[in-house]
């Protein structure tokens, strides 16, 4: 599929540093951090500037100490949005946009996300997106456009976008299976080496913390066919949390949510909502801006939390 | 955050690591590396000795007990005691709608019988219910 991309909206953009990390300071907390670990761009691929936002784990229904009200905080984040400097190309939910998978959560998300400005919205499920073991909810909502299980590829300014389904018939762990692992070789196949590639998915695609679930089964047989890229970059949601690492040509990044913080790996007996005091829960949550700049062909990152 | 911090940071990144870092942010964010951790999810089969009981717990991401032992024709509640959501999917019948906190599950065994299930949100989370000749 090919989104209808606003082009003169990050055209106006400003440039961040081409190089070096790119701090900011919001809502008092300092992050940023530059993806893209492979080598510098080459010339042979003509790509363009980019900017994109992605958010994560709207958990549209949860009820608990943690968030009492996640429609709310979900709201502040497309607030955020409307109000950054720059207009997105696109924004893309990386899951768990419902807590439950009731219609009720889902009329009520589909229409949030009808609100955001941006080019275009897209979303991957996650596993509370199939709460019962049962996808059809979603993708009778979100699937119109994608393959299988609701994953797809669109291409923007040169930059290859890859969005995959690794939440749902999971046996423990995030997992992509044999359709969709054929379809990313094919999808892949007639793509230049120089092509910069990002990999949105909900559960991580490198093993965080397999203890809990964080992490993709079969991920090295889709990393291993994007080997020949120079810089992969693998976006996900599902961890309520910021964790960046690298491996070889593949640089990996964990979002916050906008609906509750979870615990560090290991740190609490599970995985479950973290109830931090209400002052300090706006900046457990928030967004992620992410730019792609041409001139070295990465993608930079700054988590903002949210503002209250 | 020391100028120490920001060097040593600085440095890191030079070097091609990406990171991210948090400065007078109350939570805890790990960067650069994950934590070590074991390559496969701790073995899902469900070990403990079946306790005679019709009531299951579901509490800190657990089936309590995990594993029980009812009579045939017996019915078996799940209570979700979590403030997560969960399920109670059991092998060859369609899984429980997803149990809010406070939220209770009902299932009748009517044939003896070793029956396997989990929590299709999580599904590490497993329990197993042996269903004995009434």
């Amino acid at each position: 599929m090919t989104p209808e991309i606003d082009r003169r909206g990050f055209l106006k953009c400003m440039a961040w540093a081409g190089t070096g990390v790119v701090w900011t300071v919001a809502g008092g907390v300092l992050s940023g951090c530059e993806l893209g670990a492979g080598q510098p761009k080459a010339s042979g691929h003509p790509t363009r500037d980019l900017y994109f936002v992605q958010i994560s784990d709207s958990h549209i229904g949860f009820r608990g100490p943690a968030n009492q009200d996640v429609t709310g905080t979900f709201g502040r984040a497309i607030q955020q949005i409307a109000a950054l400097p720059s207009r997105p190309a696109f924004v893309m939910h990386t899951g768990d946009l419902t807590h439950t998978s009731t219609a009720d959560q889902f009329d009520t998300v589909k229409q949030m996300l009808g609100t955001i400005r941006a080019g275009s919205v897209f979303q991957v499920p996650g596993e509370h997106d199939a709460a019962a073991g049962d996808d059809k909810a979603y993708l009778a909502m979100f699937g119109a456009q994608s393959k299988g299980t609701g994953y797809y590829s669109f291409d923007v300014n040169g930059v290859h976008f890859l969005a995959l389904v690794n939440s749902v018939a999971t046996q423990g762990m995030g997992h992509l299976g044999a359709d969709q692992l054929d379809w990313i070789r094919r999808d892949l196949s007639g793509l230049s080496s120089e092509t910069p590639i990002v990999v949105f998915a909900h559960v991580p695609l490198f093993a965080m913390y397999p203890t809990w679930g964080w992490s993709t089964d079969d991920a090295t047989q889709a990393l291993g066919m994007m080997k020949r890229f120079a810089a992969v970059t693998c976006l996900n949601g599902h961890v309520h949390q910021v964790m960046s690492k690298v491996e070889g040509n593949v640089t990996f990044h964990t979002a916050r949510a906008t609906a509750f913080p979870q615990p560090a790996p290991g740190a609490a007996p599970n995985p479950g909502p973290l109830t931090v005091p209400s002052t300090q829960l706006h900046q457990a949550l928030g967004i992620t801006e992410a730019r792609y700049t041409a001139r070295n062909g990465r993608v930079a990152v700054i988590d903002d939390p949210l503002t209250p | 955050m020391s100028g120490r911090t920001i060097r040593s940071l600085l440095a890191a990144t030079a070097a091609g690591v990406a990171l991210t870092l948090s400065a007078c942010g109350g939570s805890p964010q790990p960067a650069a590396a994950a934590p070590p951790a074991p390559s496969s999810p701790p073995a899902p089969a469900v070990t403990a000795s079946p306790v005679a009981t019709t009531s299951v717990g579901i509490a800190n991401f657990a089936f309590s007990p995990a594993a029980i032992t009812v009579k045939a024709g017996s019915t078996v509640t799940w209570t979700n005691q979590d403030e997560d959501a969960h399920t109670v999917a059991i092998a060859g019948s369609p899984a429980s709608q997803p149990l809010q906190n406070g939220d209770t599950f009902t299932h009748t065994f009517a044939q003896p019988g070793t029956y396997s299930y989990l929590c299709t949100i999580h599904p590490y989370m497993r329990g197993m219910v042996v269903v004995t000749a009434g």
